[in-house]
């Protein structure tokens, strides 16, 4: 408990102080990257860490959000207004996934929300009149919420650490409660939650609610991010790599999508200016946490730090004479 | 008023008649037992009491409310509760979340996204008390994982009964379990108080025999004999279907 904590604090202390020691604006930007993927593998590992129903269609509502902020930027709207739509528009997205997915689990989920990403991707890339076809949509300008510009680097990282934390703290709160306890209960057995009173469905489907809100926050940090948006971010490959983001991290833990955003989004940028088959090297990494830990790297570090804590234990009181410590 | 009325029930899967034309009455506080040779309809029977299944034609009624269209998450609010054959539970979860999931089941807390489940005290404290008319109080905090059968199945019998139920439906509650746990089973089965009305799955006629007040006797989705235990026992169409001497 009391080490749990004190790790938190030092976590947290890092963040907070990270434009200080960072070496140099780069890697503050990777760090805010690192942040807005983490939300993005938080609101998928609702489903398809604590609910059991994975999804490969998350980069489609990821992208709705992102184009329907970047639209509403281009008609002229400000920029709290354009943020409010573009979170009710992924919002509506995911509530229509829902309804048309959650008619079957397991194999059938995939395959549904993977179409539904797929027709996204699709429209993006062709309804050009709205989305500007391949060239994308461009956004001008970040938000200068209470005087604070965005534009500058360290502050844009600031704004993404808050909604970071919120959205960790959203999540914490949410894995603790009834409903969060009701969520993982229909994952493991959902007949006999049904027997017993619950209506899996709807808690499914608010659950997924939950899940479409923090894709859509991630979405509206990162077209800010990037100030473009295209096709690109729609793809399926897109949808596979945050689903490789919770699942290396440890699916159905709270802190594995963290550390797997980070993986990721560092092999992806940083390790990729040194070696040019970066997505050979990525491979190979999930293909070692696959063998070594395929519970995920935050549950099989626990786990490998739990044996050789054991390990040092027995040790210990083999060498203090060990008589009386027999457990 | 019955405690469970069933009126004509039919069941088919394609051309095979599950349940066929099924009327049964029993009584408040009743302890009924269900009986008959593999394939002869009794878990389907249950299936389509609780609701998993939808019958094809006919009607329950719960205390005298028809059911036969509640949904049966609804069934479970309405005063039934059941066990599985095959026992069901939260492997990855302690005995005492097993029984804390049933309990929140019938509470409009189970919607609730904020509240810290772990610190609602008196969920914790009535399923520990569940937990204690079982005799697993002590090991509440251990994982599912890494209990014994027979305590698997008193966690299930518990979670019944934690739902305060009126009818009890259990599904062959002594399969599997060695000498001394049947006879743990059977006291636990034996305190529950009147107001409970059991209808009861099972093939073990040496506990199940003594426990039930009137039996019935299905064969190919049929009800072929009912009536009180010595009435059933003695009938020479039980010997021929059921106990084959």
């Amino acid at each position: 408990m009391n080490q749990r904590v004190f790790a938190l604090i030092v976590a947290f202390i890092v963040l907070v102080t990270l434009p200080y020691w960072m070496a140099g604006v780069y890697y503050v930007n990777v760090a805010s990257q690192i942040l807005f993927y983490a939300i993005f593998a938080l609101g998928l590992n609702v489903l398809a860490g604590y609910g059991g129903l994975v999804s490969l269609g998350h980069a489609g509502l990821f992208g709705v959000t992102a184009y329907a902020t970047g639209y509403m930027l281009q008609l002229g709207l400000g920029h709290p207004l354009a943020i409010l739509i573009g979170l009710l528009v992924g919002l509506a997205a995911m509530a229509i996934y829902a309804a048309l997915s959650l008619r079957s689990t397991g194999i059938g989920f995939i395959m549904i929300t993977l179409a539904l990403g797929e027709i996204l991707w699709g429209l993006a890339y062709r309804w050009i009149s709205l989305t500007g076809g391949d060239n994308g949509l461009s956004l001008k300008t970040r938000p200068e919420p209470f005087g604070f510009s965005l534009a500058d680097t360290n502050t844009f990282y600031y704004a993404t650490l808050i909604v970071f934390l919120l959205s960790f703290a959203a999540m914490t709160v949410f894995v603790r409660s009834p409903l969060g306890a009701a969520l993982m209960g229909t994952r493991d057995q959902p007949r006999r939650m049904n027997a017993l009173g619950y209506h899996v469905w709807a808690i499914r489907f608010y659950a997924c609610l939950f899940s479409g809100l923090l894709t859509a926050v991630s979405a509206i940090l990162f077209v800010y991010y990037t100030q473009f948006i295209s096709p690109q971010t729609l793809a399926l490959t897109s949808s596979a790599e945050v689903l490789l983001m919770v699942i290396s991290g440890g699916a159905g833990t709270l802190l594995g999508p963290v550390v797997g955003a980070a993986l990721v989004v560092v092999v992806k940028t940083v390790v990729s200016g040194f070696i040019e088959r970066w997505n050979f090297l990525l491979g190979a990494i999930f293909v070692a946490i696959v063998i070594l830990m395929p519970e995920g790297l935050v549950p099989g570090s626990a786990r490998l730090w739990r044996l050789a804590w054991r390990k040092r234990t027995r040790h210990a009181a083999s060498i203090s004479g060990g008589a009386e410590v027999k457990s | 008023m019955s405690a469970l009325t069933i009126i004509n029930l039919c069941k088919s899967f394609g051309g095979l008649h599950v349940t066929t034309n099924v009327n049964l009455n029993v009584e408040p506080g009743e302890r009924r037992l269900i009986i008959g040779p593999n394939g002869a309809g009794k878990t389907t029977l249950f299936n389509l009491i609780t609701g998993e299944l939808t019958p094809d034609s006919g009607s329950i009624q719960l205390l005298g409310k028809d059911i036969t269209r509640v949904p049966s998450r609804r069934r479970a609010h309405l005063g039934m509760a059941r066990t599985y054959q095959i026992i069901t539970l939260f492997a990855r979860d302690t005995i005492l979340h097993n029984v804390t999931l049933a309990l929140l089941g019938l509470s409009p807390a189970r919607w609730n996204p904020l509240l810290d489940l772990k610190r609602q005290g008196h969920f914790i404290e009535h399923a520990r008390a569940a937990l204690e008319k079982v005799g697993l109080a002590q090991i509440a905090n251990r994982p599912l994982a890494q209990t014994s059968y027979g305590e698997r199945r008193r966690v299930e019998i518990a979670m019944a009964l934690t739902q305060n139920p009126k009818l009890l439906l259990l599904d062959e509650p002594f399969a599997g379990l060695s000498i001394d746990e049947r006879r743990d089973v059977k006291e636990l089965l034996l305190a529950i108080p009147r107001d409970v009305t059991i209808v009861m799955i099972e093939h073990n006629m040496d506990v199940a025999l003594e426990f039930a007040e009137r039996i019935t006797l299905l064969h190919f989705g049929e009800v072929i004999v009912e009536g009180t235990r010595a009435e059933v026992v003695a009938d020479p169409r039980t010997r021929e279907v059921y106990l084959g001497h």
